[in-house]
Parts: C-alpha cells; sequence; structure tokens
C-alpha cells in the first residue's frame, strides 16, 4: 500500500513537472509578453507597442532572461512557497489564490455536502428494486438534469428564484460583504448537475449488489429486509460510488468556472479565467498546478481508498 | 432455412431495404453533412448563389434519415424521442435559410418584448437588447453548435480511435509513450485544459476543434484501446496476419468494425459533452465570434442586460434550446445502449 501511494506521489510530481515547464515554454513567447506589457502599459493596440518601451518593460519585470532560466529561478521560489507576483492585480499569486481557494472550497463544501446524501439516498432507493416505480423515477430525473448543462441550470434557478420570485441575490458578486444567500443558487446549480450522475453509478452499483447470491440468502433465511439492506447490501453496494465520489473533485474544478463566472463569485475559477484572458503567467501556472495538483490527488485518493475499502482488489 | 423461394432471376431488393445498406446510408448522412458543414465552416468564401441552393439536397436527405431512424429504432421509445429531438435540430440547421425568418441579424425594435407587433414584424419570441427577432437567432443559432459540436467530435473520435488502435494493436512501446501523454492530459481538469489550449490558440471554431481534441482524444483513446486488447485475440485477426495484411489495414478494416457498438453509444454521449463545452466556451468568451448567432453567445450577450425577470426570456430561450439537443443526444445514448445490451 505505501509503495502505491509514493509510487502515485512520485509519478504526481512528475506530471506536475512537465505540465510547468511545457506552460513555462509556451507563454515565454513575444506574443504573450507583448500583450502583457500593452495590458498593462494602457490600453493600445499591440501594433503601438514601441520596441523600446517593450524592452523596457521587460527589463522592469525580470523578464528578459531565457526562459529556462526563470523556469529553474521560479521552481527555487515554488519549494519556498513563492508563487511570484500578478501583473494584473499586481499581489503575491500565493495570497491571492489562497483567498480564492477559500472561497472556491466554501463552494464545493456545501456541494458535497448536500450533493453526497442526496445522490445516495436516491441512487440506492432506485438500486433497491431494479424497474420500480421510484427507479424508474430515479432514472427520469437523473437523465434530466444531466442534460440541462450548467449554465443552462443556473439561468432556470436564476429567472426562477431571483428574477421571478425575488428570494436570493441574482449574482454571488457580494459587493456588499460576505452574503450567505448569494450562495444557495450556485450551489444548487452544481449539486443539480453533479447529483445525476452519482445516483445513476450509486444505482447500478447497488443494482448489481441486490442481484448476487449472498442477498438472495440473507432474505431467504428470513432476515428483516431492512436489516438486509443497511447491513448487508449497502457496505458493498457504497464502495463504487465512494471512489466516483471523490473522483467528482476533478469535475468540480471544471465545473465551477462557469457557475463563479455566471454569478461572478470571486473563486478559484473566475480567477483562472480572468487571469488566463488577461494572459497573467504566475497566475495561470499557480492556478493550473493547484487544479492538477487536486485533479490527481482525487485520482489517488480514490484508487487507494478503493483497495482500503475492498480487500479483495490489491494493486500489484 | 428456406430454400424454396431461391430462383434464377433474383427479385428487385425493395427500396426500403436497400436504402438500409451500409453506403446507402452513408450517402444520406453525406448528403446532409457536406452542405451544412460548407455553409457553416466556409460560409464567408462561397458566392451567394451558391449559397443560396447549396443546403437544398440536403433538407430531403435530413428527412429520410429521420424516417431510417424512427422506424429501424421501433423498439426502443427512449432512443426514438432523442432522434427526434436531435433530428428537429438538424432539420432546422438544414432549413433556416429557407424558412420564414428575417435576418437574424438585423437590428429591429430593441426589447419587444414576447408576440409584440412592431415595425410590420410579429415578435413571437421577442427581440434581445439590440432589437434582433429572437426566434430567428435562435433557430439560426443550432446550425453553429451543431457544426463544431459534431465536427469537433468527429476529429477527437479520429485522432482518439487511431492512437488506441495503436496502442491496443501493438502494444509494447507504443502502449506505454501514448499512455503516459493520455495520463498527463488527463489529469487536466477539463475546463483548464480548455481555457489554456484556446487562450494559447486565440478564440475561433477551429480552435474549439483542436481543443475539444486534445480534451475529449485521451479519454476516447483508452476506451478504443480497451476494446481493441479485447478483439486483438480473437481468429479473425490471426487470420488477417497469416494473409500478410498490412497492420494499419488489420486496424481500420477488421478491428474498429469489430469495436463499433460500445463506440458509437461513447460517441453519443461525447457529443452532448462536447455541445455543452461549445455553449460554455463561447459564454466565457472563448469560443465563436460574433455577429452571427450562436446559444452561447446570446447568453454572454443577454447576461449583461436581461437580469430582469420581464427579459429572462432572452436567456431561457437559448438556454432551454441548447438543453433540448443535449437531451437527444443522452437519449439517444441511452436508447442504443439499451437495444445494443438487448441484442
Amino acid at each position: 500500500m505505501l509503495k502505491l501511494i509514493g509510487s502515485r506521489l512520485l509519478q504526481m510530481l512528475l506530471i506536475m513537472g512537465v505540465i510547468s515547464f511545457i506552460l513555462f515554454a509556451i507563454f515565454d513567447s513575444d506574443k504573450f509578453k507583448k500583450q502583457i506589457a500593452v495590458n498593462e502599459l494602457g490600453g493600445f493596440a499591440v501594433s503601438a507597442l514601441s520596441e523600446q518601451d517593450y524592452q523596457a518593460w521587460l527589463e522592469k519585470k525580470g523578464l528578459n532572461v531565457p526562459f529556462y532560466q526563470r523556469y529553474l529561478n521560479w521552481v527555487a521560489g515554488v519549494a519556498q512557497g513563492d508563487f511570484g507576483k500578478s501583473f494584473e492585480k499586481n499581489e503575491p499569486v500565493a495570497d491571492l489564490l489562497a483567498t480564492r481557494l477559500v472561497h472556491t472550497g466554501l463552494l464545493a463544501l456545501w456541494v458535497f455536502a448536500l450533493m453526497i446524501p442526496l445522490s445516495l439516498l436516491f441512487g440506492v432507493v432506485a438500486g433497491m428494486k431494479e424497474g420500480s416505480p421510484q427507479d424508474r423515477l430515479t432514472s427520469f430525473i437523473s437523465v434530466l438534469t444531466t442534460s440541462l448543462p450548467e449554465i443552462a441550470t443556473a439561468i432556470i434557478l436564476t429567472v426562477i428564484f431571483a428574477l421571478g420570485l425575488r428570494w436570493l441575490p441574482p449574482n454571488a458578486a457580494m459587493v456588499n460583504g460576505w452574503d450567505w444567500r448569494a450562495l444557495v443558487l450556485p450551489v444548487l446549480t452544481l449539486v443539480l448537475y453533479d447529483f445525476g450522475y452519482v445516483a445513476r453509478m450509486t444505482r447500478a452499483s447497488m443494482a448489481e449488489v441486490m442481484n448476487s447470491q449472498y442477498i438472495r440468502t440473507a432474505i431467504l433465511k428470513g432476515l428483516p429486509y431492512r436489516r438486509v439492506i443497511l447491513r448487508h447490501a449497502l457496505r458493498n453496494a457504497l464502495i463504487a460510488p465512494f471512489t466516483i465520489i471523490v473522483l467528482q473533485m476533478n469535475w468540480l474544478l471544471s465545473g465551477v468556472v462557469v457557475v463563479e463566472v455566471f454569478f461572478q463569485y470571486a473563486g478559484f475559477g473566475k480567477l483562472l479565467l480572468d487571469a488566463a484572458l488577461f494572459g497573467d503567467i504566475y497566475v495561470i501556472q499557480a492556478a493550473t498546478l493547484v487544479a492538477v495538483f487536486v485533479a490527481v490527488a482525487s485520482q489517488i485518493i480514490s484508487d487507494v481508498g478503493y483497495t482500503f475499502l475492498n480487500p479483495r482488489i490489491r494493486f500489484a | 432455412m428456406t430454400t424454396a423461394n431461391i430462383s434464377l432471376d433474383t427479385a428487385p431488393v425493395p427500396f426500403n431495404v436497400r436504402i438500409r445498406q451500409p453506403t446507402a446510408l452513408i450517402g444520406l448522412v453525406l448528403l446532409m453533412w457536406v452542405p451544412l458543414t460548407l455553409y457553416v465552416m466556409f460560409g464567408p468564401f462561397l458566392s451567394d448563389t451558391l449559397k443560396s441552393f447549396v443546403l437544398l439536397p440536403a433538407i430531403p436527405a435530413t428527412v429520410a434519415l429521420y424516417v431510417i431512424a424512427v422506424t429501424s429504432w421501433r423498439e426502443s421509445p427512449v432512443a426514438i424521442i432523442g432522434a427526434t429531438l436531435v433530428f428537429f435540430w438538424l432539420f432546422v440547421a438544414v432549413s433556416a435559410p429557407y424558412l420564414p425568418l428575417i435576418d437574424p441579424n438585423k437590428p429591429l425594435a430593441p426589447f419587444a418584448e414576447m408576440g409584440a407587433y412592431k415595425k410590420d414584424h410579429w415578435f413571437l419570441l421577442g427581440a434581445d437588447f439590440k432589437g434582433r427577432d429572437m426566434l430567428s437567432r435562435d433557430l439560426w443559432g443550432c446550425q453553429r453548435v451543431l457544426v463544431w459540436g459534431v465536427s469537433a467530435t468527429l476529429v477527437a473520435y479520429a485522432v482518439g480511435a487511431f492512437f488506441g488502435l495503436l496502442a491496443g494493436y501493438l502494444s509494447g512501446w507504443w502502449d506505454q509513450a501514448i499512455s503516459l501523454v493520455c495520463n498527463i492530459l488527463l489529469s487536466f481538469p477539463v475546463m483548464v485544459l480548455f481555457i489554456l489550449i484556446l487562450n494559447y490558440l486565440g478564440p475561433s471554431g477551429f480552435n474549439i476543434v483542436i481543443a475539444v481534441t486534445f480534451a475529449s482524444a485521451p479519454a476516447i483513446m483508452r476506451i478504443v484501446r480497451g476494446l481493441t486488447l479485447d478483439t486483438r485475440s480473437r481468429d479473425y485477426i490471426f487470420a488477417a496476419q497469416t494473409r500478410g495484411e498490412h497492420p494499419l489495414r488489420i486496424m481500420i478494416f477488421e478491428l474498429l468494425p469489430n469495436a463499433r457498438g460500445p463506440i458509437i453509444v461513447d460517441a453519443c454521449l461525447r457529443l452532448g459533452y462536447t455541445t455543452v463545452a461549445i455553449t460554455t466556451l463561447t459564454f466565457l468568451g472563448l469560443g465563436l465570434q460574433p455577429p452571427d448567432p450562436d446559444w452561447g453567445l446570446m447568453i454572454k450577450e443577454s447576461t449583461k442586460v436581461a437580469m430582469v425577470w420581464k427579459f429572462s426570456y432572452m436567456l431561457l430561450i437559448p438556454a432551454l434550446s441548447v438543453s433540448s439537443l443535449i437531451l437527444g443526444f443522452n437519449l439517444l445514448a441511452d436508447g442504443l445502449r439499451e437495444m445494443s445490451l438487448r441484442d
């Protein structure tokens, strides 16, 4: 087990190294550097930028050294917790990223807190009896909700609850300080989109267990149905959903971009998009690495957790 | 087997059977798809006269394909509902120039409400903030989403399937190298990858195709690789190897057709994902560019002005349209999977 974790962590470090190097190489092109220079120095067009100003700007920002040297400096900085400075917002990337990650973390916490019990409940109840009305209902709901893209769910929820009924604020920009009510619509949007997929997977896993021999034996020997479900079926049926739920972390990081941009919530996804549109190299670098780290870490947790929960499977 | 009916002069094959032959089906699909792609991707390069009739042959082809789909999938109502939704939008896409719609880019009456009659025109679904007819924009909008979505999925499939076949059939070093690249690409959250690639290449339809290829091909490669490993040890592959066929020929003509079932189902699902991705990317400002209508763009343009109950139709109409198309793809995938499990 330790060997497995060790090799996966090593793999992750390797992947992150490769990715950061590629990103550095890409964003080192003159086209991008000129774009940032233009964005920084004022709103004129790239063609209007004089070579002299450009060189002076490079000099000032320390961008005129060859990129491998800059990359090495950057890696050394990262090792000490220094991710460089944002061009657009002029503050250290580490601080910027930390606050944004806390915001997105809060969003994710609520999403998981609502989505996990809801989808497990629906999935288990549907899988208990294949083809029953509750099974059909769950299938119908999950196909419908997964077919609505986040942007459509966000629009429909906003129109109903914020514009029509006026119960909730229509955006989560939170200009006048923190407001929990503003978080409701983004959380609901993400839960609705993700719920269907996890419920379907739970249903499939539960249905498979309910068809197995040992459940039939347990029912036939006269155990109460509640006990069969709670003590015998659930233990095995919830292994597969566990890994799927952990892997949703990866999905959530893509999902939040749209939702945060639509609701103007100052989180990680919006930071990444803004940085990409501005050409803010260090922010893009750091945000991408965080995203990749979360994605790979969730894969490792799900793999390790799966072997831990299901002793029948052992990795070589 | 009945041998009594066999006679020397073979009876002509009835039309409804002949049209379901693979060659006829491929012909119909091409007849529908090529004009549509030409019209949308290369519209600016076509002369006006060519543009006015290039889509004409596609209309009967679309109708014929829909009839064939409905009759051959009679056993699965889910697939029929899905096909109906998808073909509705396909039909709208190919017939948009011939429908009685006004120019989708012509500003007439800003903020005209649903059903208003202004400037000699009934605004059945209202007008947007620039006064362009919503009904016309919504129906024209499906062209770009469909064409770019399907093209991107096709390219991603071609690339993913090619590498999947290579990795699965040749194994060894090929497999190791291809799998490593795929693992690196798969460790990105999809949207992060989209943002990075489109930011680097710049926003346009062709670049969306490239970005979708990068994001989807690794997953497709994994599926195809698994299927290839599964079929590789069959007798007909050994037979082909003994005949001395070229490995590429074996991969494309022996392996791929025999693994098509799961691939078709996955392709339907992936069409849905790609449609979501294109709409989302356009909404984020990284996708297709104005002024031509497109659902993501309609949402993007309206979010600033339509945050009032009265004008919320500007957001709802494109949102519901894109959802119905995605629902169509998902139901189609469900129905096809159900049917393939039953066989």
